[in-house]
């Protein structure tokens, strides 16, 4: 029987898209400049339809482009108001050089994402090149494995974002979240909304008595001292993100980690994931478990800032991992997340588990349980020696030869 | 998938409503105290192209998020799509069809090459006529769907749909009655025979 877990939620069945607009119809953030791009447009679709119906009083923004979007979504940051865009793939490309720009200004935008294919060749389906691409950019980022993940995962990014005073993005997985209907808990508007606060930006363009100047040169005096910050107001954004987390299971009794680890304590083997997939790995985990095998699961779900010492701490005691991005790279070696985790372990002295890439998934090719179980079944055979671990990327259901 | 857990695999044709009949559906479990989920398959959309679309519903959480592949229970809205698309593809001998038809099961089973118990025949198409007005089959079959499950509860399903539908047809309540009609005629009609 579905059951909720906050005293006043309300049960409903919805997309990953819909939950998505209505976290942001209950934020009601001043402004909204977006350019609709698959499988992100509902998000801003429906959110307008809240505009035009006079549910928020948010000024919406359309736009020409994402590139505009990003412009004036942080411009309306620097202005002083709490702003939000959406977006997805060939527009967060787009995006680019926007994106570095909020980081860099330390503007608190936060963004609702849908993970999709990069071009060429184009393609409309879930992978996560797209914010891999970004990962670096200076946006903290927060991946969900559901729809009550989104939901839940944008009500706290705003009050993350503006604790840590960086831009923030949520993410789904790409038709696969965005588009599959399920049962969430919903919060009623008012407990949203307290819980959010108000916006009180230290300091505003339009703020008159106090002038400061924002955007100007920054040459070689300076500029590295800045990027210095930002790099740093990354690390220590993990404390409010912590806190935040804190005060939402207090709140609403959902708690959330930078990682969610599934019967990995007591585990020999773990499957390490981003997103709607580590969903599918649960289900392989319990069959495992039934048989005896000592299988578990590493969700990450804040991936920037990335939380070293943490995962290293969790993934020590491990004989064999598989670390699968949905998501390669073209740089001759490895995918992200594989790289993030390798030099995690590496750096905190932990050398003991062997540690094997699969790349999935991409332009949303199926990845299921049986797909899932050749893994666990790979990491099984390498924990007890019978197999070599590979040493280059090894690729999941797609035809090579 | 565990043991509990109930797929469906909805065919249609792109207007058809399979899309629409899956999120229907699921909604309409949720009411009844079910985990659900409701997805349509994407691909280029063309009007009268065939598209499928898929629900999967749990009395557990269902964290599962790859693709309905072995069906348990297979809808088809438009019986000609039965000469070109394999719809009995991943139907194990215990997976069931039920199919928009004015033929009997047997017909069916013959045409689809499987035994006539997997077999389940509603003429949504007349129904839908007959009580809305207009031939979608989608919401009659329903209530055939409910039917065959067996385990759902059809009232529970019934007031859904009608809260649902209060809200939209506020001004029509002859299109709530229609609707309502249907899926309880499907309910009761859909046979193995």
């Amino acid at each position: 029987m579905i059951k909720t877990i906050y005293s006043k939620g309300k049960l409903a069945a919805k997309t990953g898209n819909e939950v998505m607009a209505e976290a942001m119809r209950q934020i009601e953030p001043d402004v909204v400049a977006a350019y609709p791009i698959t499988p992100a447009t509902e998000i801003v679709q429906i959110f307008s339809q809240f505009v035009a119906d006079g549910k928020v009083k948010t000024e919406f923004i359309a736009v020409e482009s994402e590139h505009s979007a990003m412009s004036a979504t942080l411009a309306a940051s620097a202005a002083g108001a709490r702003a939000m865009t959406g977006t997805s793939s060939q527009g967060l490309a787009l995006m680019w050089e926007m994106l570095n720009i909020a980081a860099g200004l330390r503007l608190p935008v936060v963004m609702a994402e849908v993970n999709r294919a990069i071009s060429a060749p184009i393609n409309i389906h879930g992978d996560q090149s797209d914010t891999m691409g970004a990962r670096d950019s200076g946006w903290i980022q927060i991946y969900s494995e559901n729809s009550q993940e989104a939901y839940d995962n944008m009500i706290q990014a705003v009050r993350i974002a503006e604790k840590a005073q960086l831009p923030a993005l949520v993410t789904t997985d790409g038709f696969i979240i965005s588009h599959c209907m399920e049962v969430v808990e919903m919060y009623p508007d008012a407990d949203v909304k307290d819980f959010i606060g108000q916006y009180k930006p230290a300091r505003t363009l339009l703020d008159v008595d106090r002038p400061y100047t924002l955007g100007s040169i920054d040459l070689q005096d300076y500029y590295f001292e800045h990027r210095y910050q930002l790099a740093e107001g990354m690390r220590q954004s993990k404390k409010a993100i912590a806190e935040v987390a804190a005060d939402f299971a207090a709140k609403f009794g959902r708690k959330y980690d930078f990682f969610e680890k599934y019967k990995l304590n007591d585990a020999e083997i773990a499957i390490v994931v981003i997103g709607s997939t580590a969903g599918t790995a649960k289900v392989v985990v319990d069959s495992l478990r039934e048989k005896g095998i000592k299988a578990g699961l590493l969700k990450i779900r804040v991936y920037r800032p990335f939380n070293v010492e943490e995962i290293a701490k969790d993934l020590a005691h491990l004989k064999a991992i598989a670390v699968m991005d949905r998501a390669d790279s073209c740089s001759g070696a490895f995918a992200p997340v594989y790289s993030d985790v390798a030099s995690a372990l590496f750096s905190a002295g932990v050398t003991s588990p062997k540690l094997v890439n699969y790349v999935y998934g991409l332009g949303g090719r199926e990845i299921n349980t049986t797909h899932i179980a050749q893994i666990y079944d790979d990491l099984s055979q390498i924990a007890s020696g019978a197999k070599k671990p590979s040493n280059t990327v090894e690729y999941v259901n797609v035809r090579i030869k | 998938m565990s043991a509990k857990m109930i797929e469906v695999r909805w065919h249609g044709r792109g207007g058809q409503g399979a899309k629409t009949a899956a999120l229907l559906f699921a909604q309409s479990v949720m009411a009844t105290g079910k985990y659900i989920q409701a997805f349509p398959e994407y691909g280029p959309e063309r009007m009268g192209a065939p598209v499928q679309s898929f629900n999967r519903i749990s009395d557990d959480p269902i964290t599962v998020h790859s693709g309905v592949t072995n069906p348990n229970f297979v809808v088809i809205l438009d019986p000609t799509l039965m000469e070109t698309v394999n719809v009995t593809d991943g139907v194990s001998k215990e997976g069931k069809v039920i199919v928009n038809t004015s033929f009997s099961a047997e017909e069916i089973a013959k045409q689809l090459g499987i035994d006539k118990a997997q077999v389940y025949v509603v003429n949504a198409s007349q129904i839908a006529t007959e009580t809305i007005g207009r031939n979608i089959p989608n919401t009659p079959m329903l209530g055939a769907l409910v039917k065959v499950i067996g385990d759902l509860d059809i009232n529970g399903v019934l007031e859904d749909t009608k809260t649902k539908l209060s809200v939209k047809f506020a001004k029509k309540p002859e299109v709530i009655e229609g609707n309502l009609a249907s899926i309880k005629r499907a309910y009761d009609e859909v046979k193995n025979s």
